[in-house]
């Protein structure tokens, strides 16, 4: 098994204040790791600090988005690859789009129900909608890992399976916070939880019960 | 805040004492009578080719502004550069007026200087707008970016688009101001709208003069319906066309310019290792400075205090006229045409007007001002007090207008008047040209002499005194709190 992504006893915090105390993960490529805890706990904490040290190879759905309301949905999906493309072509995209690139986002933006949305402005789409760009940037983004903050929040039960289901597939190794314990329990196969700015849980999916994941939730 | 509008009124009113306000023309009302006479009875068949004379005046406000705006964008690429912010700072301290009049020893009587003069001061505007206008732009796209992207990308994607209708509704406000601009460099001789308009007045042809006004305010007022993004790319291929002729540009006026007439007199073709010399350029200075300097900046500041409260009173006067708050649509319409027409003349047009009135003495100035800025402000007061949310069963009239509107607006006012406390002082400045007192009087002086160095020495002056004004209102801003209410006044939807 290869090793992809790591932390060895680490602090994390801001402006001064810890959020997550001495953190050591480490996290195989193939596995699925769900992030549960209350709200507040260090979810995001982790979620950003893995991103910001992975960033060069590894695909990010962050809580915010990151979307450019102004741009339609193509050109955001696009910015998923603006660094494996040349200036010219970027340019070029983002006056004209090329067919080569529409028919390269096309299924993607099929997959996740937003297929015929692909030159509506992202500003004008549901919540919903516009998480599910960001998602679709993500894999066209590509590479074998994908970082994600609470990715189907804004969706619901059935939408959030899609893009389980997507994320799942287009990637070999991902890592997600999560509010919905029983999506978490559904799709991962290892769940990490933090409670008290720690690693409180660390365990195989199939190994935990629903009720075991409530004590992290217990203050 | 009613302390610091206390302390401006004091000393507007000690201004007033100190400056000259007499009106000196013989019959100022038959004059009166017969430019009421005009406005009533406009000729647009006097000027043979009026058509020519607004197209040329879009011309030169289309490419200065398209100029201005193409390099203030690339300089607000720069702008964290700190020489690039004094730059800027530096160049739109000038008025266009004095870059015409500077240009126009380089490059003489062209649609060169022409455009220059407004390409450059808006350019220094533009780059600072865009660079906060950027600065305040959402960030979040940035960061998803994998790194490697090239910055044309990022920038092209992440940065651009979420603030590009900022930036656009600012440069087509901008562009507004080129109109104005561009129409009063005609007084400086250029083939714009403020020629034909000074040869009508000076001839005393009035009905000619009010046709020239009316169709400006048509220009300006049907802006949005000719000024379309789709046809800029048409205007920019073709506008360069219309800036007339004259294209003979002497190299050596430009080389002259730089190296003799711009030079101090006594340090010309002398020796500067000699202490005669420099004896001779700091008797040089300190001539400037006690003849032209200090009272031109004495007159300047007097006339400044003086119509920016006389600005805040005609402001605090009129923007009930657009209110909906005061009056129905009737009454509104009257005050809306009211307001644009007062603030799409420009000052120095307006000015002007009252001069052929009452004279040389600063009352036209002042009341050109505090009218031009007052209809500004009471405009942009008046549209916020449409937002203000009052109980159902709230006082009426002077009431309403003393008890809930006033308290609630004033800090939008203050801010307002202290962001327009600058442009005042910018206009003051150039009013000289008219005849009043005021710096540009002794740089126009100086000029017609052809003593360049002189007029260079005090246009700096003149620059000095704006950036060091736009200082004091930012630090006075600050001090109310004000500053992010003036904010609004640099977008203007």
């Amino acid at each position: 098994m290869t090793l992809r992504f790591k932390l060895t006893d680490e602090d994390f915090g801001y402006r001064g204040d810890i959020v997550l105390r001495d953190i050591s993960i480490e996290i195989n490529a193939g596995e699925r790791i769900a992030l549960v805890g209350q709200s507040g706990a260090g979810k995001s904490t982790l979620i950003s600090i893995l991103q910001a040290r992975y960033a060069a190879d590894t695909a990010f759905v962050p809580q915010d988005l990151g979307l450019v309301p102004t741009l339609s949905v193509f050109h955001n999906i696009y910015m998923g690859a603006l660094q494996r493309n040349s200036v010219v072509r970027n340019l070029l995209n983002l006056v004209w789009p090329r067919p080569a690139d529409i028919a390269l986002i096309q299924p993607i933006a099929e997959q996740l129900g937003i297929g015929e949305k692909l030159f509506v402005k992202v500003g004008e789409l549901s919540g919903g909608q516009q998480q599910r760009t960001a998602i679709c940037r993500a894999i066209f983004h590509g590479g074998d890992a994908c970082l994600g903050d609470e990715p189907v929040s804004a969706n619901d039960q059935h939408q959030s399976r899609v893009i389980m289901d997507a994320l799942t597939t287009s990637f070999d190794t991902v890592v997600l916070a999560m509010h919905d314990i029983d999506l978490a329990l559904e799709y991962s196969t290892r769940i990490i939880g933090i409670k008290d700015q720690s690693i409180a849980l660390d365990v195989a999916a199939d190994q935990v019960t629903r009720t075991d994941l409530n004590t992290l939730y217990v203050k | 805040m009613l302390r610091v509008s206390g302390f401006f009124v004091a000393l507007a009113f000690a201004c007033l004492f100190a400056a000259d306000i007499s009106i000196t023309t013989l019959d100022p009302w038959t004059e009166m009578q017969r430019m009421g006479l005009g406005v009533v009875t406009p000729d647009f068949t006097a000027v043979s080719d009026i058509g020519w004379v607004l197209v040329r005046t879009v011309a030169f406000a289309f490419c200065g502004v398209a100029l201005g705006a193409v390099g203030g964008f690339l300089l607000s690429q720069l702008f964290h550069y700190g020489p690039v912010r004094w730059a800027c700072a530096f160049v739109r301290a000038i008025h266009e007026l004095f870059w015409a009049l500077i240009f126009l020893q380089m490059f003489g009587l062209t649609p060169l200087t022409g455009v220059l003069a407004i390409a450059l001061p808006y350019a220094g505007i533009c780059a600072k707008v865009y660079a906060e206008t950027l600065e305040e732009g959402d960030q979040r796209a940035v960061k998803i970016l994998a790194p490697g992207t090239d910055i044309l990308s990022a920038f092209l994607y992440a940065r651009l688009p979420g603030v590009w209708v900022h930036i656009r509704n600012y440069t087509s406000y901008r562009f507004e101001c080129g109109l104005r601009s561009s129409a009063v460099l005609g007084f400086v001789g250029l083939p714009t709208l403020g020629f034909y308009l000074e040869t009508a007045f000076s001839e005393g042809n009035y009905s000619e003069a009010a046709a020239l006004m009316i169709l400006f305010y048509i220009m300006i007022a049907s802006l949005r319906l000719w000024m379309r993004p789709k046809l800029i790319g048409l205007y920019a291929i073709v506008a360069p066309f219309f800036l007339g002729g004259g294209f003979s540009i002497e190299m050596s006026n430009i080389k002259r310019f730089f190296t003799i007439d711009i030079v101090p007199a006594p340090l010309r073709g002398e020796a500067l290792d000699s202490m005669n010399t420099w004896s001779q350029f700091a008797d040089w200075v300190w001539f400037i400075s006690v003849d032209m300097a200090v009272p031109g900046i004495i007159a300047t500041v007097l006339l400044t205090q003086i119509a920016l409260v006389g600005t805040g009173v005609l402001a605090l006067l009129m923007f009930p006229l657009i209110s909906k708050k005061f009056f129905g649509p009737v009454g509104r319409s009257i005050g809306h045409g009211f307001l644009v027409v007062v603030r799409s003349t420009p000052e120095f047009i307006l000015a002007y007007i009252f001069l052929q009135l009452w004279g040389p003495s600063m009352l036209p100035a002042i009341v050109a001002l505090a009218l031009h800025n007052g209809a500004i402000i009471g405009h942009l007061m008046g549209r916020f007090s449409d937002e203000v949310k009052l109980r159902p069963d709230h006082a009426r009239g002077l009431n309403l207008y003393g008890f809930e509107m006033l308290p609630r607006i004033y800090g939008q006012f203050l801010a307002y008047l202290f962001y327009r406390w600058e442009v005042i002082m910018r206009e003051t400045a150039i009013l000289g040209i008219l005849g009043i007192a005021t710096l540009g009087f002794f740089i126009d002086s100086a000029l017609s002499e052809i003593r360049i160095d002189r007029a260079m020495f005090l246009i700096v002056v003149t620059a000095a005194l704006n950036i060091g004004i736009d200082i004091l209102s930012r630090r006075i801003r600050r001090h109310l709190h004000l500053s992010d209410e003036a904010r609004q006044l640099k977008n203007p939807a």
